[in-house]
């Protein structure tokens, strides 16, 4: 009973390792107007793909005129036929198109065809701005339970909780209304007793949150923990995961990210919104024809939906759609593009209109000031960038071997044991230090923000001199006794989150790792700044600063060393360039700020890929085997195709069906007794001359479908894939056809052709497999885990770790 | 600034000047969309708290008795669609009322919760 669980039908077929694998391959295709492929001509023979709807000529009598349901579909773990896909969408377009003359209802129809994409890229920002605000407004809350509650109303969180009482400005966190857990319990908020009460409650919330958050996942959608970047990496190639982008995984992600996020972890919500996005996107799809029967259509929209994911948690619509491009997609047409841009456009829209923070932004961390920057402060920008190329590179290292642990022994076995442990640990160690306790979106916000005149919190604490203050600008002070506390509780800050982190990435919880990368950078940034402000001020006569830092200038800014910390960390880590510096001057809304963040980005790229080649999410994907053929590296070895194809020399010959002369029976023999995805249909055994390839799906579907639905089908019928067969003796069974289901193009490559061109069209066109012939016969077939197989053992990695389908 | 600063820090005279140093920040917000968007997030876990309750208490209960159920009288006889729920799908049975639908649909997430925790839990196959 359990291998029928979601598979439809009834036909068993398993995902062993023999089977062929269908993935795509890809590139980022910026010269193409529209998703046609570059080798269009080579596509005639797809018509019959249609089920014959196309085909005027048939002598038999041929059931096929309508493409059965279930052929064309595909298994769970599978790739799909990107070039299948496309040429499928183009029929349907002409045939819309050359309707449409007809009738005007068939108008219409093709004026609404054309629309729904839009349509559907609107409905994909406005639920997913709406979800983000959601999430948003509910982890601002809930972070803030773990500490009080507030009497005014139990929704309100600390801040909005103070907003309308009389405090005045130094008191502004004690506001009457806001009670903490031992004021509520003990009805006084001093003393060592009611301190570790407070503590005991803190601790006591984060791990009943994360409890709720591990136990959610495991009962409901064990797919929604982690990230989902890797994940949507991969379908986005490709690859078929069914339920991971479903309804039950979009709502356990959504409630268990908050839970996760209040719970005080080390982990960031953004990775997992651009999994709720796509969840969305999926869902949605299903309301257009268009994109329900079409893999491929469905992965563009699915590109859409990840930029308008990054947009929600950035706030910015350009870093969104420059993050799918570059992160996320694979293929990534023109089209795309500005369907994308309208899908982030949308869901910021819908996130501000819905204004979670109370301030019109659509970040908590969004600051904006405009303090000028000088070129010599380049030298310390480039150390954060080293900084964070390095703590990039030993994150990844360092998570990947814990992962990897998780995955082989015991540790993986208890994940709610794991959850909760690390959670204890978590907030045993945060809530001493002030600067843990606070989420860490406002311990980023903090950082990023310059202090001014009333900032009275104790990173600000500087000795003021009022006489000398000229209007709005502060000169740089000296620091008082606040600073040099909070400069200590910063490093200690700053050790505990890039320990822990890596011990939370990856935790069945949903995880991101944005917020704790730029929290990382933004404290190393702070200090760096906070260092050479008083370097500044103490010694404003040495050389280096005497021509632009004068006494009583306001030079240096910590605020903006924070930031560039910030982006070098998240670049080391993830090995974004582009995308990361538009995602950060969107955040800041400081042009003048590109150059210092692209230094920095680039150096700790650099740094960081010195060391390791992977970003994170390529090194998941590597972890668990998903069948993701990399576009951006270079194939460089010498091999040639018959160095991969299969069979090899000892193994038994290719396992072909001819033509015109075996019987259902036959063919049922060879798919019981071979696992392969699919068969070459030649000639006949002894010419070995290529027909075409059929699907092993295919074939079942039709056979099964054949023997239910069509007379005289029975066990010595002989299927035909011809075009037309000669007649029959009256006493012979009726003969099966089983053209239509047959692919006449398939990709053919000879022996001697090298493999680096045997992976460039594989990435380019996106095939499942090509066949592999020698003076014009058959001989063998490379499908793309055979090509993966083989780069990863050129790569001295081991070929059995790439698992699936 | 003149009417909110209290108590003011300098002296009457320099109140103007003290206040030209102001900067002013417009925020607003919206109490109720933070009740509502709260109220809805407590509303949905705690109907999803329920409901993994009901699975993991309640639904081994009611099934225990009728495990044993024949699955060939129940087409005609039977209101009670748990029973029917039970019955290994057989291919061919007519799930036509709401409630035998809505048991198959149920039936069938489950199996496909199970399928994904055997991948991610237990084979460690995928999000490791």
């Amino acid at each position: 009973m359990d291998q029928k669980s979601y598979r439809r039908g009834s036909f068993q077929s398993s995902t062993s390792d023999e089977d062929m694998l269908e993935i795509a391959g890809a590139s980022l295709d910026f010269t193409m107007a529209d998703d046609d492929p570059p080798l269009d001509r080579e596509m005639g023979g797809f018509s019959s793909y249609n089920g014959g709807g196309m085909n005027g000529t048939s002598t038999m009598m041929d059931f096929l005129e309508e493409p059965l349901p279930g052929v064309g579909t595909y298994e769970d773990f599978n790739t799909i036929d990107w070039v299948r896909e496309k040429s499928r969408d183009r029929d349907r377009h002409r045939e819309i198109t050359s309707r449409s003359k007809e009738s005007t209802w068939a108008l219409i129809h093709s004026v609404s065809d054309a629309f729904s994409g839009w349509l559907l890229m609107l409905l994909i920002g406005l639920l997913a701005g709406s979800l983000a605000g959601l999430i948003d407004i509910s982890a601002h809350w809930m972070t803030d339970l773990k500490e009080g509650v507030c009497l005014a109303g139990f929704w309100f969180n600390h801040e909005h909780c103070c907003w309308k009482s009389n405090t005045t400005f130094t008191d502004r966190d004690k506001c009457p209304e806001w009670m903490s857990w031992s004021q509520l319990i003990l009805g006084h908020g001093e003393g060592a007793f009611a301190y570790i009460l407070n503590y005991f409650m803190y601790v006591v919330w984060a791990l009943l949150f994360s409890l709720l958050a591990v136990l959610l996942v495991k009962g409901f959608a064990p797919y929604a923990c982690g990230s989902g970047i890797p994940e949507i990496k991969t379908i986005l190639s490709g690859f078929i995961i069914r339920g991971y982008l479903g309804k039950w995984t979009l709502i356990i992600k959504t409630i268990t990210l908050v839970l996760a996020v209040s719970s005080g972890l080390s982990l960031g919500k953004e990775g997992p919104l651009v999994h709720v996005a796509c969840c969305c996107g999926n869902i949605l799809c299903h309301l257009f024809t268009k994109y329900r029967k079409n893999e491929a259509k469905r992965r563009e929209v699915l590109s859409a939906a990840a930029a308008a994911g990054v947009s929600v948690a950035f706030g910015a619509p350009i870093g969104g759609v420059l993050f799918s491009l570059e992160e996320v997609s694979y293929y990534f047409p023109l089209k795309t593009l500005w369907r994308s841009f309208f899908a982030a456009l949308v869901a910021a829209f819908t996130l501000r209109s819905i204004n979670p923070f109370g301030n019109s932004r659509l970040v908590l961390f969004y600051v904006e000031f405009h303090m000028p920057w000088h070129l010599l402060e380049l030298v310390p920008f480039i150390l954060l960038g080293i900084f964070g190329g390095l703590w990039g590179a030993f994150f990844i290292r360092s998570n990947i071997a814990w992962c990897r642990r998780r995955k082989t022994t015991k540790l993986g076995r208890y994940p709610v044991l794991e959850v909760l442990v690390v959670t204890a640990i978590t907030a045993i160690l945060a809530f001493p230090n002030e600067y843990t306790r606070m989420s860490t979106s406002e311990l980023i916000s903090e950082l990023f923000n310059d202090c001014g005149i009333l900032d009275s919190s104790q990173l600000c604490e500087y000795v003021n001199d009022f006489n000398s203050t000229k209007g709005d600008d502060l000169p740089d002070r000296a620091a008082g006794p606040g600073v040099y506390t909070a400069m200590w509780q910063l490093a200690l800050a700053l050790l505990m989150k890039v320990f822990i982190t890596i011990f939370t990435f990856g935790m069945k919880v949903p995880s991101g790792l944005f917020i704790p990368s730029m929290a990382v950078g933004a404290i190393a940034g702070r200090l760096l700044g906070v260092a050479m402000e008083q370097l500044a001020f103490y010694h404003h006569d040495w050389a280096i600063f005497s021509g632009w830092c004068s006494q009583g200038a306001d030079c240096i800014t910590p605020g903006l060393y924070a930031m560039v910390g910030a982006a070098a960390c998240l670049g080391g880590v993830t090995r974004m360039t582009v995308s990361l510096v538009v995602i950060m001057f969107e955040l800041t809304g400081g042009l003048e700020y590109i150059v210092p963040l692209m230094a920095a980005a680039m150096t700790s790229k650099w740094v960081a890929d010195a060391i390791g080649r992977e970003g994170i999410y390529d090194a998941h994907i590597r972890l668990n085997g998903y069948p993701f053929l990399e576009a951006k590296e270079e194939f460089s070895h010498k091999t040639l195709a018959m160095d991969v194809m299969r069979p090899r020399r000892s193994d038994p010959p290719l396992t072909v069906i001819t033509q015109d002369s075996m019987t259902v029976e036959d063919v049922e023999t060879i798919i019981n007794e071979t696992t392969y995805s699919g068969y070459p249909v030649v000639v006949s055994r002894e010419s070995q001359r290529l027909v075409g390839f059929v699907l092993r799906r295919d074939l079942i579907i039709s056979i099964e479908n054949a023997r239910k639905k069509q007379d005289g089908i029975v066990s010595t019928s002989i299927i035909y894939f011809t075009d037309h067969s000669p007649p029959l003796p009256p006493s012979s069974p009726s003969m099966l056809k089983l053209r239509s289901i047959l692919d006449l193009s398939p990709f053919t490559v000879t022996d001697q052709t090298p493999m680096e061109i045997v992976v460039d069209i594989f990435r380019k066109l996106g095939l499942r497999q090509c066949l592999v012939t020698h003076n014009g016969k058959l001989l063998g077939i490379i499908t793309k885990k055979d090509v993966l197989k083989h780069i990863a053992q050129l790569a001295n990695q081991d070929p059995d770790s790439i698992l699936f389908n | 600034c003149l009417h909110v600063v209290q108590p003011m820090p300098v002296p009457g005279s320099d109140v103007e000047a003290y206040c030209l140093l102001c900067e002013c920040r417009y925020e607003e917000r919206s109490t109720t969309t933070i009740k509502v968007i709260i109220i809805i997030y407590l509303s949905v876990v705690g109907a999803l708290l329920l409901y993994m309750a009901f699975l993991v208490l309640v639904d081994p209960l009611i099934r225990k008795p009728d495990a044993y159920t024949q699955p060939l009288h129940n087409e005609e006889e039977n209101e009670d669609t748990r029973s029917l729920g039970t019955a290994p799908a057989v291919p061919g049975a007519r799930p036509n009322t709401v409630l035998e639908r809505v048991e198959g649909a149920q039936q069938r997430w489950k199996r496909q919760v199970q399928e994904q925790r055997k991948t991610v839990f237990d084979r460690h196959k995928m999000l490791s």
